[in-house]
């Protein structure tokens, strides 16, 4: 039986499913030496900012019960380096290369961002990265109007992300995803906004707001002292989500959050992602991205389903 | 990769020596490099634990095999000194970029000395990958890939005396001196330093080293450093003083190991720089774990 495992996100055909989650892969070029990058359905970049950024101090990460923090805050080359200095690597892969794109300051930078990708052939998609807790990174309408607000991401409110996602859509006709964070009360009201907005895909979840102490320093464990969980121990909460999700969007789901193996893979298929990336996974085994196509195909041919299609989003309940 | 564990056994207090049959990582380790060990197959811990390759393709039965000396210091090398000879460890490696020795502007050539008067400072468990280093050098071997290309001839076919450095290890007390028979077997001239006085030097090593350069022993010279980092620290400042050449081998708590996480960042000086705050981050486990010691901006 010939098994089907593409899927299409937007305008973008993908030979399967498995991607790589934002920032866990950096721009490919490290996990060349482990394993056929060819093989990947798609890659999608660690962020860029319009200029260069160095990051958060360090201690930048640590370990947590079945997962870790991370506090790296977006640090990247900037978009020109990353056109001269990364894309030319990435685009060797010959597999569609999705842009993950943040702004230092209001929609203008996102905008800016995705004008100049939106003339390089090389870029497949852009995902707008508007969920990152490590950056203060916010709508300009809550710098104006209340102190108390300024840490809130865009992607904490929908009026925000449907703003941002539609002064994007006007530029670019690439595909577009919105990355979701899961530090709201109602996720598939964002999505839902981003949609409305113009959003191709939405991709879910960002990493969780968490904060990890050293009892004998008594100091917090990250030097940004707060960062966002990931790894095993966020997957249902993201399995939750892509499910509230899927009842409420039209447009596909990235899902993420977790994922490790093909079992956990194919929770985030039931629960209605069309696609799913690995992440933290990575940084454990380099080569999981692989193990997990090869886990769905085994998975599909002993249940008979011949395509991508049938399974995702077949939750009984 | 999965490599069979030939033993794993306590050579003294919370000390342990690991030796796994790893023949591709063998063939290529270079001193100063790591490989990265998940202790277990389950959640807990979920990360790999980076360790410093202690030796490396030895001779004859030797020559597959990768040793590794750790520390118990917390739950991660607590599971891997439980781990059994005949079991199945996950190992990726060799990983990151080892000590380099200094290309032709070295001193030996210079003054045709017969000693190469390279100094190892070893700090706690900093003397695993130094045992390495000094294994390379008896056996008047270029050491790493970064400028070995540039490495003097004479040397690398053998024709410079043997060579014999100072190794300097410093240990909280006696009973925390690793590898001292070892380094004396690879005809190292070895003086210890122990916060308490227990053996050799009380004090701090970097007072050690401050002592022996005074003494004008080695006025041209290289000094390799791995350890804690407030040692490293002064290594970088007495060489700077001494305007010595300095290689030091940082740790640092990883998430990936292969550079695509950015969490292991140091703050290094950026060449390029405009203001007197400006530096670069540097991926220990990438760039480095071995710097320049003069490029480090410490803490």
């Amino acid at each position: 039986m010939g098994i089907n495992l593409k899927v299409k996100i937007g305008r973008l055909q993908l030979n399967n499913p498995l991607m790589v989650a934002s920032g866990t892969f950096g721009y490919a070029e490290e996990f060349n030496d482990f394993m056929d990058l060819r093989q990947l359905g798609a890659i999608v970049t660690k962020t860029i900012t319009l200029n260069p950024r160095q990051g958060n101090p360090p201690p930048r990460t640590c370990e947590t019960p079945a997962g870790m923090l991370n506090s790296i805050g977006l640090e990247n080359p900037g978009l020109e380096k990353f056109i001269q200095e990364k894309l030319p690597f990435l685009k060797k892969t010959a597999v569609p290369i999705i842009v993950s794109i943040a702004s230092e300051g209001g929609n203008e930078e996102f905008v800016t961002l995705a004008r100049q990708l939106d003339k390089v052939k090389e870029v497949s998609a852009i995902e707008l990265n508007i969920s990152c807790p490590n950056v203060k990174v916010h709508s300009q309408k809550f710098i104006v109007h209340s102190k108390k607000l300024r840490t809130r991401l865009i992607s904490q409110d929908p009026k925000s992300t449907y703003a941002l996602v539609k002064a994007v859509r006007r530029v670019t006709g690439k595909t577009l995803i919105t990355k979701l964070s899961p530090n709201v009360t109602d996720i598939a009201e964002i999505a839902l906004a981003a949609q409305s907005g113009g959003s191709d895909a939405v991709s879910l979840i960002n990493t969780l707001t968490a904060m990890s102490i050293d009892i004998e320093s008594r100091k917090p464990r990250l030097g940004n002292v707060t960062g966002g969980l990931s790894g095993p121990a966020i997957r249902p909460v993201a399995v939750r989500m892509v499910w509230e999700v899927h009842q409420k969007i039209k447009i596909p789901i990235i899902g993420m959050g977790g994922i490790s193996d093909s079992l956990s893979a194919l929770e985030f298929f039931l629960a209605g992602a069309s696609a799913i990336a690995v992440g933290t996974a990575n940084f454990i085994n380099p080569r999981t991205t692989l193990e997990i196509i090869d886990g769905i195909k085994k998975y599909l041919i002993k249940n008979k389903i011949s395509s991508m299609k049938t399974l995702i989003g077949s939750l009984q309940i | 990769m999965k490599s069979i564990i030939l033993s794993n056994r306590n050579i003294k207090g919370r000390y342990f020596e690991i030796i796994i049959r790893a023949p591709e990582i063998a063939a290529i380790a270079k001193p100063g490099q790591f490989v990265n060990v998940k202790v277990s197959d389950g959640l807990e811990p979920l990360l790999r634990r980076p360790l410093s390759i202690h030796k490396a393709g030895g001779q004859r039965k030797a020559k597959d095999s990768v040793v590794l000396l750790y520390e118990v210091v917390g739950k991660g090398t607590e599971i891997l000194s439980g781990r059994k000879s005949q079991e199945l460890l996950d190992v990726i490696g060799p990983l990151g970029n080892g000590f380099t020795y200094y290309p032709l502007s070295l001193p030996c050539r210079q003054a045709g000395a017969k000693r190469y008067p390279l100094i190892l400072v070893a700090g706690g468990m900093g003397t695993a990958p130094l045992v390495f280093l000094a294994e390379k050098i008896a056996a008047g071997l270029p050491a790493t890939t970064r400028g070995a290309g540039r490495f003097p001839r004479d040397y690398a076919r053998g024709k410079q005396a043997t060579v014999k450095p100072l190794v300097l290890i410093g240990a909280k007390t006696k009973k925390d001196i690793l590898c001292e028979e070892e380094f004396r077997d690879l005809g190292c001239e070895v003086k210890i330093a122990t916060d308490d006085g227990s053996r050799g030097f009380k004090g701090y090593i970097s007072e050690l080293l401050k002592q022996e350069l005074s003494a004008k022993r080695y006025p041209l010279s290289a000094i390799y450093g791995c350890g804690p980092a407030p040692m490293l620290k002064e290594i970088s400042l007495i060489s700077q003083k001494g305007h010595i050449p300095a290689q030091v081998s940082l740790e640092a708590h990883m998430a990936c190991g292969i550079g695509a996480c950015m969490g292991c960042v140091v703050k290094t000086q950026n060449a390029k720089r405009k203001t007197q705050n400006d530096f670069v981050y540097k991926r220990v486990c990438k760039d480095g774990p071995v710097f320049e010691a003069s490029q480090v901006i410490w803490e």
